[in-house]
């Protein structure tokens, strides 16, 4: 090894050892802080300067933190209000809503208490409840808090702690946000480029139109879940859980929702467009839901809700 | 000697950046990420509401109880309570500029308000697929629910107020 190349290798080893210690000294900082993406950035593009590493391999660095850090949770309450709207537009479009004031204010009363003690109290545009008027026995979460109920479902209940129930486990999807965790990664990730493409300025024709597609396929990868396919078995049996909870919190007996699903198992025809093709049988909701609530024991009826739930109810 | 002026440079730029994350660990300032978010008198959603703020509105953190966060708010020495979920240690831009964007775009400390889905797209949403009618959903989220008829509720029931910290 001649002198000069002696002198270049130890000055390019002396880089390598420099970059992996800077590479390692950055990621250690990173798992402390919560500004990842942009301390990758910084710390390969000091790395470019240095002559560390080269153009592609930061640009390759930053598109992987960029890719981790892109899913569901990056949308926005915001954004997930105007999905949500037009999830609610789309449900209302293919169920023809209750017009029963009464009946839709005591779902929307009884709906806020139960929201209050779930651990997602606020959305960006609040809960909001509405009774379609459909025989079918179903319930929809729209992401943000815009919840579902028919007639048809209403009707499995016989007492308010039941209707409590069907509220707090649609809560529990919103609360847990199933409705975007049905939307397709790469939409996300689409979207998020748009807006990136887009800078600063207001939005000119291509990106609404094409932000619009991306907007349509979330919403019809929501709707699908909601209305034809249903979600997991494992998030089902996460809403119950946080149902059970909610229940609790408020004091409603969270037997009421083993209440329904008996009544409700007695009446779904199998092969429909319901909760019998979207949810897991009742039996093994009910087995699911002893392991939080332990014994069956029935909801008594005697206490003081039994009279308003009778009136608003009774004929629905 | 060049390497050596690198190697202290290296060391101080890394100096900086754990200056940084220590700044952004210590800030106490948080944003609100709902349309109206209200400061109540007691951590609870049945406390009395003192003052409502906007999406975006900066609020200072000073105490957290379980699920609720007491703040100050800026310029007006109100002090009171607010549920976390209403809540995000994102600054939330209102009208962004190209800079914050593309910053927001690779970084979490930053949100841009009305920006990706919006009422924008909803439009477009709407002129592209005119059945489908949003009077309903409008009519939904215009239903208010008071906090008396929450209370009157409650007690008639025999139910207690939830509300994330009990």
């Amino acid at each position: 090894m001649t002198k000069s190349n002696r002198r270049e290798f130890l000055n390019r080893s002396g880089k390598y050892i420099l970059g992996a210690g800077l590479a390692t000294a950055v990621s250690a900082i990173i798992s402390g802080c919560k500004t990842m993406e942009a301390v990758t950035k910084i710390g390969t593009s000091l790395a470019v300067s240095q002559g560390l590493i080269d153009e592609s391999q930061a640009e390759s660095i930053s598109k992987g933190a960029s890719a981790v850090a892109r899913s569901f949770q990056d949308i926005t309450p915001e954004q997930e209000y105007y999905i949500g709207r037009t999830v609610g537009a789309m449900i209302t479009a293919k169920y023809r809503p209750y017009d029963n004031p009464q009946a839709n204010m005591f779902l929307n009363v009884l709906g806020q208490v139960l929201a209050q003690a779930s651990e997602l109290p606020e959305t960006f545009g609040g809960y909001h409840f509405l009774i379609l008027g459909s025989d079918e026995i179903n319930a929809f979460a729209a992401p943000g808090g815009l919840i579902f109920v028919t007639r048809g479902m209403l009707r499995c209940c016989e007492h308010e702690d039941a209707v409590a129930a069907v509220l707090a486990h649609e809560i529990g999807h919103v609360q847990l946000k199933h409705g975007l965790q049905a939307i397709e990664k790469s939409r996300v990730t689409s979207a998020v480029t748009t807006l990136a493409i887009e800078g600063g300025k207001s939005f000119d024709r291509k990106n609404v139109v094409e932000l619009t597609r991306t907007f349509e396929n979330s919403i019809s990868d929501i709707t699908a879940a909601l209305i034809n396919n249903g979600y997991s078995r494992a998030f089902e049996r996460e809403a119950d859980k946080a149902a059970v909870k909610i229940l609790k919190n408020v004091g409603y007996d969270p037997n009421g929702l083993v209440d329904m699903l008996n009544v409700m198992k007695g009446r779904l025809k199998p092969g429909r467009l319901d909760f019998a093709r979207t949810h897991p049988p009742p039996a093994i909701r009910i087995a699911a839901l002893r392991k939080h609530i332990g014994r069956y024991s029935g909801v008594k009826t005697s206490g003081p809700r039994q009279p308003r739930f009778m009136a608003v109810f009774q004929n629905i | 000697m060049v390497t050596r002026f690198k190697t202290i440079l290296m060391m101080s730029v890394l100096f900086s950046l754990t200056a940084l994350c220590a700044y952004a660990a210590g800030e106490k300032m948080m944003s609100v990420q709902v349309k109206q978010g209200q400061i109540r008198s007691a951590p609870s959603f049945l406390g009395r509401i003192m003052v409502s703020l906007s999406y975006g509105d900066r609020v200072l953190m000073l105490e957290e109880k379980g699920s609720w966060i007491r703040v100050s708010v800026p310029h007006s020495g109100v002090e009171g309570w607010i549920h976390t979920s209403a809540l995000t240690t994102k600054k939330i831009v209102i009208r962004a500029g190209t800079k914050d964007v593309s910053l927001a775009a690779s970084s979490d400390e930053l949100a841009l308000a009305g920006k990706g889905f919006n009422k924008q797209v909803e439009q477009e949403f709407k002129v592209k697929n005119p059945r489908i009618d949003f009077t309903w959903v409008d009519r939904m989220e215009k239903i208010v629910v008071t906090p008396g008829q929450i209370q009157r509720f409650l007690k008639e029931g025999g139910l207690s107020a939830g509300g994330g910290d009990r």
